[in-house]
């Protein structure tokens, strides 16, 4: 597991086991959504389809994010506090900026470099303190995960903050809106996970990644900018989130301290039911984008049956993902010397 | 540590030589809330706050502290150091959860304290003074006998649930009785939490599940946003109506400018902390007696009469 290579170069081990490693969070998807369409049928309507994979673009492009900090061996906490508040700073901003600029393109585009702004910013700081500070990310990330979501109950004055109505209507399209036929946000979904495969997988600062997550102090060693690769993983992360952000405003126009809660844990467990390692070294970007849409698909089956008892929503969740990943894990773990 | 601080404030006044706190007939009311992480209990610390200073306007014998906590064991706290540091008279508790917070509300009670608590009821009987509180069955059966009286008693619809807790389920309960007997047909329940985002994705999923909903009834104003938003997508608002409650001003507004999507709104008023602030104070200054249980009706707001309920300074 302390390979520095990506895995698009198989190892000598038993092609099957590989395979299943590779292919195991597909196959789980495609079990899943068969499961769907056994409950029922409508599942399969291209209505509940597209629905299902806009919404599980915010996660997945956050985890596409998260792809990189767990891989180099990080961990941000904060993603969905960091969304929530940059939602919040984004909204305000729009609204201020109706009187001078009318509810037009530049509101919208001064709103949206705002946010990109944050969220570099905001990663900036998580990935400085953690490497400057010498402090472990879980705790870090803990911190600006409260700071962000008490600065957004602030900024909203514990209620909810609302975007302008006719700056509303000229962004709905950014959630809302087609291109050739595909929802935008699974457009973003989609550009973001192919940006981020190459970034990954074809690049030096993809195997940076790898290395610092394998073994930092070889990492160090071998003269590799230890601070700045992690720093940059977790601006990386903070522009995912920004851009999951923009995306997410223009569904419902609104921001509160109740915004975003848990994205962390669901982006984390959408990375590591595609594949990647919690504790580094090993990374892998379809995997991640698979595993958002797993976690989005429960919930949606969830909802389209009332065979199982509202009130264990969460224990199906829960075993669905633990079975996600056993399964992805035991071949693995046989093959294993 | 906060006794210690307390006796240095008490050994620094006795040194100054200030008027003790007891000899004027003064009455300090420490008022203890859920912090504002959700858009109700925004509204509740936004009416607190308006309620103290116009109680502390018109009465200025009476002086009123705020505490707010973001969990039970931190509101468990503030009310030990309601009692030992500003030595309140009266006590007006919203409390978290009804099990934690029994016993120290009743330790509270039993220092010598007049205690109004509000919206929910402690696990004991007969701790409080005084109980204010909105009625949660009513509001469940208020919204029922609404959407069965617009749909004629026939009719599919589809139901948004809260958080699974006591104040869901009465509602819930409410809301079934009152359509019992007719042919009104529930297709499916599901939990929204009480959350926009979470509103949204169960009514989108719904609508892709059924091809005629009759009526949404949402139960809550936060997931009424997101249901909105996922029939306005669907491009079905001419298909059916939805049924919010609580009274955020965002559906206020709309009832009052007589949107055909959200006709009308259940109330379920954050300002009860006010009211329970108000007969507290009465407790103090009144020569009426004030005990017992004061509980709000959940009213049907419909365009005639929004404006009473419309409150565009809220956060919520």
């Amino acid at each position: 597991m302390n390979r520095v290579v990506p895995d698009n170069k198989p190892v000598a081990r038993s092609h099957a086991s590989v395979d299943f490693k590779t292919w195991g969070p597909f196959v789980a998807l495609l079990a899943l959504a068969l499961l769907g369409v056994l409950i029922n049928p409508a599942f399969l309507g291209l209505d509940n389809l597209s629905n299902m994979l806009t919404r599980s673009a915010f996660i997945g492009i956050i985890a596409i994010g998260a792809t990189f900090v767990i891989t180099a061996g990080g961990l941000d906490l904060s993603v969905g506090s960091m969304a929530a508040f940059i939602a919040g700073v984004m909204i305000i901003l729009m609204n201020s900026l109706v009187e001078q600029f009318g509810p037009g393109l530049t509101t919208i585009l001064l709103g949206i470099g705002a946010s990109l702004l944050l969220g570099l910013g905001a990663g900036f700081i998580n990935g400085m303190v953690t490497t400057k500070g010498k402090i472990e990310a879980f705790i870090v990330t803990l911190g600006t995960m409260g700071i962000y979501r008490s600065l957004v109950t602030y900024l909203a004055d514990g209620g909810t903050l609302s975007l302008d109505w006719g700056v509303r209507d000229v962004y709905r399209p950014v959630y809302y809106g087609h291109l050739m036929g595909i929802p935008i946000p699974v457009l973003v979904f989609l550009l973001v996970a192919v940006a981020g495969y190459i970034l990954l997988n074809h690049t030096r600062f993809g195997r940076y990644c790898f290395a610092i997550g394998s073994n930092e102090r070889v990492a160090e060693y071998s003269a590799i900018h230890v601070d700045r690769i992690k720093t940059m993983t977790y601006m990386l992360q903070g522009v995912c989130v920004a851009l999951a952000t923009i995306i997410y405003v223009p569904r419902l126009g609104s921001a509160s301290g109740a915004t975003g809660v848990l994205w962390e844990l669901e982006a984390i467990a959408a990375v590591i039911i595609g594949g990647t390692v919690l504790k580094g070294g090993h990374g892998r970007i379809w995997g991640t984008v698979v595993g958002a849409i797993m976690l989005t698909m429960i919930g949606n089956i969830l909802n389209l049956t009332d065979a199982i008892s509202n009130y264990l929503n969460g224990t199906v969740q829960g075993i669905i993902i633990i079975v996600a990943v056993y399964l992805q894990r035991a071949s693995w773990r046989k093959s294993a010397p | 540590m906060p006794t210690k601080r307390t006796l240095a404030a008490f050994a620094a006044a006795a040194a100054l030589g200030l008027p003790s706190f007891a000899a004027a007939q003064e009455y300090t009311i420490g008022v203890s809330i859920p912090a504002a992480t959700h858009g109700w209990t925004g509204g509740v610390n936004f009416h607190a706050q308006q309620a103290k200073e116009r109680l502390e306007s018109l009465y200025p014998e009476v002086s009123i502290t705020i505490t707010t906590a973001s969990d039970p064991g931190g509101q468990a706290n503030d009310l030990e150091d309601l009692v030992s540091q500003r030595n309140i008279d009266a006590l007006v508790v919203l409390p978290f959860e009804s099990g934690p917070l029994t016993d120290p509300v009743r330790r509270v009670k039993d220092a010598g304290v007049f205690v109004t608590v509000v919206d929910r009821g402690l696990e004991q009987e007969g701790i409080e003074d005084l109980y204010v509180a909105g009625n949660n069955h009513e509001m469940g059966r208020v919204s029922g006998e609404y959407i069965r009286e617009q749909l004629d008693g026939q009719g599919d619809i589809v139901v948004l649930r809260g958080i699974p807790t006591v104040i869901d389920e009465e509602r819930v309960q409410g809301f079934q009785e009152a359509i019992e007997g007719s042919d009104i047909n529930i297709l499916d329940m599901q939990h929204a939490n009480w959350n926009r985002d979470d509103g949204f994705e169960v009514m989108q999923d719904y609508l892709a599940r059924f091809d005629r909903i009759d009526a949404v009834w949402a139960q809550d104003d936060d997931i009424a946003i997101g249901v909105i938003e996922a029939v306005r997508q669907a491009g079905r608002e001419d298909e059916l109506f939805i049924v919010g409650g609580a009274g955020m001003k965002d559906i206020i507004r709309r009832v009052m400018e007589g949107d055909d999507l959200v006709p009308v709104d259940v109330l379920y008023p954050p300002a009860m902390i006010a009211t329970a602030m108000d007969l507290t104070v009465q407790h103090f200054v009144s020569n009426g007696p004030v005990v017992g249980q004061y509980i709000l009706g959940s009213p049907l707001i419909t365009q005639e009469n929004a404006e009473q309920y419309y409150f565009p300074d809220s956060p919520f």
